[in-house]
């Protein structure tokens, strides 16, 4: 009379059901949409954030410019060099190109929320000061003073 | 009939795991964290004179291009910089070498403010991680002063007080921290 562990019972065990499985799938689907964002662009300088333990997260994502500084990746490498270059958008530009940059940036948001864009200066922990300072004077003259030092958060204190 | 229900069953599973997986290669986890800062605008020929600070009232970080560190005028280790700036920003002897402290009215409360201001320098060859670890230990500096004094006012964690209550805390305990014109500093 035992449940368990008689042959003659296997037959009696029914199949599990992958009715489930599709709504466990769909969940995850909806999870990874709800929390991950569209890839902009593609990197084309390598950035390795410093560490920073008091950092403060971004509150308004979609209202960030990002300018990328660091040095161009490794298939870039035979073109551009390895010096630091900035990446804005999709390609290697000046800093004199950040004017136009900070203006289609500035154009592309409602009027309301234009005061509050936030440049996001994305830096390579190896980079030399004196190019952040070049894009931070240049940011300047544009007035785009917001500025947030990306940085990521130690793994342990 | 039954075989035809499951066969349906198996394909939504198939074309919500090729959705997820288009997903999975198409985003990123959003990250974006950092140190916020605000620049100083570009200033006017008008405007310069006003900018005289008292000298007591000005501590001078400096990051020379090896990564050496200087506050006030001596070489520092940067594990000692956070307890410089504190007692720098407190001046809890009333030194006459230390920032001056004024009475202010928030809120209806007066608080004693500090009119110390930190000026950041660099070099143009500092590396950038040098840099944000100088920056990241003087805004950890100014984040533990206002946990005490919200402790002090408040009996709170800054992080637990309210929105009304962080903004007096922030005008007690401001975030003076000025970037230095590369210019003063880049001719090394």
């Amino acid at each position: 009379m035992s449940k368990f562990g008689s042959s003659s019972n296997k037959k009696e065990v029914p199949q599990a059901s992958s009715n489930s499985l599709s709504d466990i799938v769909f969940m995850l689907l909806f999870f990874f949409m709800v929390t991950t964002q569209m890839r902009e662009t593609e990197n084309k300088v390598k950035v390795v954030m410093p560490e920073a333990s008091e950092v403060a997260k971004l509150e308004r994502k979609d209202l960030s410019a990002n300018i990328n500084i660091g040095s161009p990746t490794l298939q870039y490498q035979a073109m551009y060099g390895t010096d630091a270059r900035i990446q804005l958008n999709d390609s290697f530009k000046t800093v004199a190109d950040i004017r136009d940059f900070i203006a289609a940036e500035r154009d592309a948001m409602s009027e309301a929320e234009r005061s509050l864009m936030t440049v996001n200066l994305r830096v390579d922990q190896d980079v030399r000061m004196g190019i952040v300072s070049d894009v931070k004077q240049e940011l300047r003259r544009c007035s785009a003073l917001k500025i947030m030092y990306a940085a990521r958060k130690p793994a342990k204190d | 009939m039954a075989r035809r229900n499951f066969q349906a069953i198996g394909s939504t599973a198939d074309i919500a795991f090729l959705l997820l997986c288009y997903f999975l290669m198409t985003t990123t986890m959003g990250d974006q964290s950092g140190l916020q800062r605000r620049l100083p605008p570009i200033p006017d020929e008008k405007q310069a004179q006003d900018q005289k600070v008292n000298r007591r009232n000005i501590i001078i970080v400096r990051i020379n291009s090896a990564d050496k560190l200087f506050a006030g005028s001596e070489p520092m280790d940067i594990a000692y910089l956070k307890e410089k700036i504190k007692e720098f920003l407190t001046n809890p002897t009333n030194d006459p070498n230390l920032p001056e402290k004024e009475a202010k009215e928030i809120e209806g409360k007066t608080y004693m403010v500090s009119k110390g201001v930190i000026s950041l320098q660099n070099d143009r060859g500092t590396s950038y991680q040098a840099y944000i670890a100088v920056q990241n230990e003087l805004v950890k500096a100014v984040n533990e002063l206002r946990d005490d004094f919200s402790r002090a006012n408040f009996g709170k964690k800054f992080s637990r007080l309210t929105e009304e209550e962080q903004d007096i805390v922030k005008k007690a305990v401001p975030q003076n921290i000025s970037e230095a014109e590369p210019k003063d500093t880049g001719k090394k």
